[in-house]
């Protein structure tokens, strides 16, 4: 079926063919997922058109922006400050890809035990299907777990890579290394995109993205309440979203949502029957279109009311000190927010045990379900830690390790159903 | 005679392999019955259905769901085998804390609370590794009938090991195994030792607290029971019917529901 983008999309060179299969099974799998929900707020209207013009309209604004001088960076961790890249007037966007579609052509150069999540990207990247891929000027990877760091070096035979290194550990040396890469990381943006990051450009671009986690923050305030009166899969969608959209729009628009909840939570309404046990989800990222977990533990009549992830309270948890006035002390600043993201990256990490364990209890949950992507060590081997922490503060954790496949859907649901008649 | 007062419960494990049918009434089995499940589960539970007048049908199993998608009377309730067992063995020994059960296509180890609830549990994942499947393949590969595996294995002379958990590589080293004159029944011993040592894993995994319960097909099985218990250290109790836990267990829940305590 011919589209108005069509030509933008032949222009960035995308597999056309495949691109439009990618389409369909999106299409598909979100009428099924997200239009059957009944009781949907009004404001996820807009989420519904933002998806619906994922490849579309959005890719069609940064092209405008690119034809403008501006410059489009694409990251895939929620560490790569987008402070710096922002303040540099470049566009920011999120890469990391939850579809199995180019696992195939990924598997052609990486490893079968590969998790998901590099597979995806690595394999939108060699069959030409993400838009947003083909969009970037450049394109920032991080020294995170062993299986990004690898792909990386494989990625940048394709497309313009910068590395960040990530530090392991969070002893003073670690900040001190993080701090010279925020420096490496500043010059490079500065290259890219021949702009220079003054003071008071960075300063602009730390309160808009502290304005859009703040949003986000509020979300998940109001998303606590008893009943609860949005979903988990709207809500994991709407920070999905957050990655890619314009910053100052979504933030808009997720304010306007915001009032709309807060109104429904005043009137006591919900979207689940009282009783419905609350969970809450943690572990690895669920990138778009991932949403079957999700997906599986609604429907069995549980609902989510917590995501402790990277596409999470993790990426919004922490604000940049909005303090500073020179760069040095806005730089400083911005080590000390991203030194605190607790990914299981790091050892020890025994801030994420605390984090959750608090999350957890804060947001009354019945039971927490650990997700991990097949083959992701930090979150697999993590997950014991969790489960044990949990348990010592009386709560159930149900361990889950899966990809993004449907083959095991229905053992998926056993496990979730079983998981509820347990914490009922 | 029983009261026409007191209605039928039908319990209902539609597994991959076999489907097993309790009819409970007043709390007592007044009836079960067990079909294979063949290309057409739906039609199997019918037939089982047919024989019977259920008042009320509670399924579990992988099948579980076909029940409550395409049977509108009686009534159709779905729980998981997890419940199910659990209910199941606590009403057969009322001690358990522990439940095992290998069923044809996975393997399910359940540690229960001292008031019989659900306190841990793990699934295999989606391979066949350490299911019934796994003895029946080997069984074939060894020429010898599924039922008498287990006897067959204890004839063993010594303890040799398979160290594959894959059911394809573990046959291929059980041919490698037969080509340099190893004897079938220890050979067959190893392959049964080798499910032995992935379930234990698993049993660990929740805790094993005494008293075990071992249910599920492969419980017919002498040599996995024996092996068991001599693995874990501590007796493992197998009821007269390890296949009917299951639908014993969806019965008791039906139960409950018809006539609340
Ligand atoms: S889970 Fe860790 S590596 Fe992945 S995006 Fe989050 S911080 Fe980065
Ligand atoms: S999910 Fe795990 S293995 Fe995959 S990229 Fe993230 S940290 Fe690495």
């Amino acid at each position: 079926m011919p589209t108005p983008y069509d030509e933008m999309w032949e222009k960035l060179n995308l597999d056309l063919t495949a691109h439009e299969g990618l389409l369909q099974v999106l299409g598909k799998f979100y009428g099924d997922i997200y239009l059957t929900q009944e009781g949907r707020l009004k404001g996820m209207e807009y989420l519904d058109f933002v998806l619906s013009e994922v490849h579309g309209l959005r890719i069609k604004e940064l092209q405008e922006a690119r034809a403008q001088g501006r410059k489009v960076i694409g990251t895939f961790c929620v560490f790569v400050p987008e402070e710096l890249v922002l303040a540099a007037d470049a566009v920011c966007v999120g890469l990391c890809a939850g579809a199995e579609i180019g696992k195939e052509a990924a598997e052609k150069i990486l490893p079968r035990n590969t998790c998901a999540l590099i597979k995806s990207f690595v394999g939108f990247k060699l069959s030409r299907l993400c838009p947003y891929i083909e969009s970037c000027d450049l394109v920032v990877g991080e020294t995170t777990c062993d299986g990004k760091k690898k792909a990386y070096e494989i990625f940048a035979e394709y497309a313009p890579v910068h590395v960040m290194e990530i530090p392991q550990m969070k002893q003073a040396c670690d900040r001190e290394l993080w701090r010279a890469e925020l420096r490496r990381f500043q010059t490079r943006v500065e290259e890219v995109t021949g702009q220079e990051i003054t003071a008071a450009r960075l300063k602009e671009a730390i309160k808009l993205v502290n304005q859009r986690r703040r949003v986000l923050q509020r979300l998940n305030r109001l998303r606590a309440a008893v009943p609860t009166p949005i979903s988990g899969r709207d809500v994991l969608l709407i920070n999905q979203v957050s990655f890619y959209d314009d910053p100052v729009r979504f933030t808009a628009k997720i304010g306007e949502l915001c009032d709309e909840l807060e109104k429904r939570v005043k009137a006591g309404e919900g979207v689940t029957p009282p009783g419905t046990p609350r969970l809450m989800l943690s572990g690895c990222p669920m990138a778009v279109p991932n949403w079957k977990l999700p997906y599986i533990v609604e429907s069995a009549g549980a609902v989510i009311v917590g995501e402790e992830s990277c596409i999470g309270t993790r990426n919004i948890r922490d604000l940049v000190d909005e303090g500073g006035e020179t760069l040095e002390e806005m730089l400083e600043a911005l080590v000390d927010r991203y030194m605190r993201i607790d990914c299981a990256c790091f050892t020890p990490n025994q801030e994420r045990l605390q984090n959750i364990v608090a999350m957890a209890k804060e947001l009354e949950v019945k039971g927490v379900i650990h997700f991990a992507l097949n083959f992701c060590q930090p979150y697999a081997m993590e997950a014991f830690k969790v489960g044990r922490a949990l348990e010592d503060a009386g709560l159930p954790m149900l361990g889950i390790e899966t990809d993004y496949s449907l083959e095991d859907v229905e053992q998926l649901k056993t496990r979730v159903e079983a998981f509820l008649e347990m914490v009922r | 005679m029983v009261t026409a007062a007191s209605p039928l419960v039908a319990g209902m494990d539609i597994g991959s392999r076999s489907i097993e049918l309790v009819l409970l009434q007043d709390g007592q089995v007044v009836h079960w019955d067990l079909l294979p499940t063949t290309f057409d589960p739906l039609g199997q539970c019918r037939s089982l259905l047919a024989r019977v007048r259920a008042a009320r049908i509670v399924a579990t199993g992988y099948g579980r769901k076909l029940l409550l998608e395409n049977l509108d009377n009686p009534e159709v309730t779905a729980i998981t085998e997890i419940q199910a067992y659990a209910l199941g063995a606590r009403r057969l020994f009322p001690e358990v804390r522990t439940i095992l059960d290998i069923g044809g296509q996975d393997t399910k180890a359940i540690a229960l609370t001292s008031d019989g609830k659900v306190a841990k549990f793990e699934m295999n994942d989606r391979c066949a590794a350490g299911t019934g499947k796994f003895l029946e393949f080997m069984a074939v590969a060894l020429q010898v009938d599924l039922e008498k595996f287990g006897d067959f294995a204890l004839q063993a002379e010594r303890r040799i090991q398979i160290s594959s958990m894959c059911t394809v590589f573990a046959e291929s080293e059980a041919t490698g195994l037969m080509a340099r004159g190893e004897s079938p029944a220890n050979i067959a011993l190893g392959l049964h030792l080798a499910i032995i040592a992935r379930t234990a894993a698993m049993l660990h995994r929740v805790g094993v607290k005494p008293p075990l319960l071992f249910a599920g097909g492969v419980a017919h099985n002498p040599c996995i029971k024996s092996l068991l218990a001599e693995s874990l250290g501590a007796a493992v109790l197998v009821p007269e019917q390890p296949d009917l836990v299951g639908a014993l267990g969806a019965a008791l829940y039906g139960q409950k529901l018809v006539a609340p305590e």
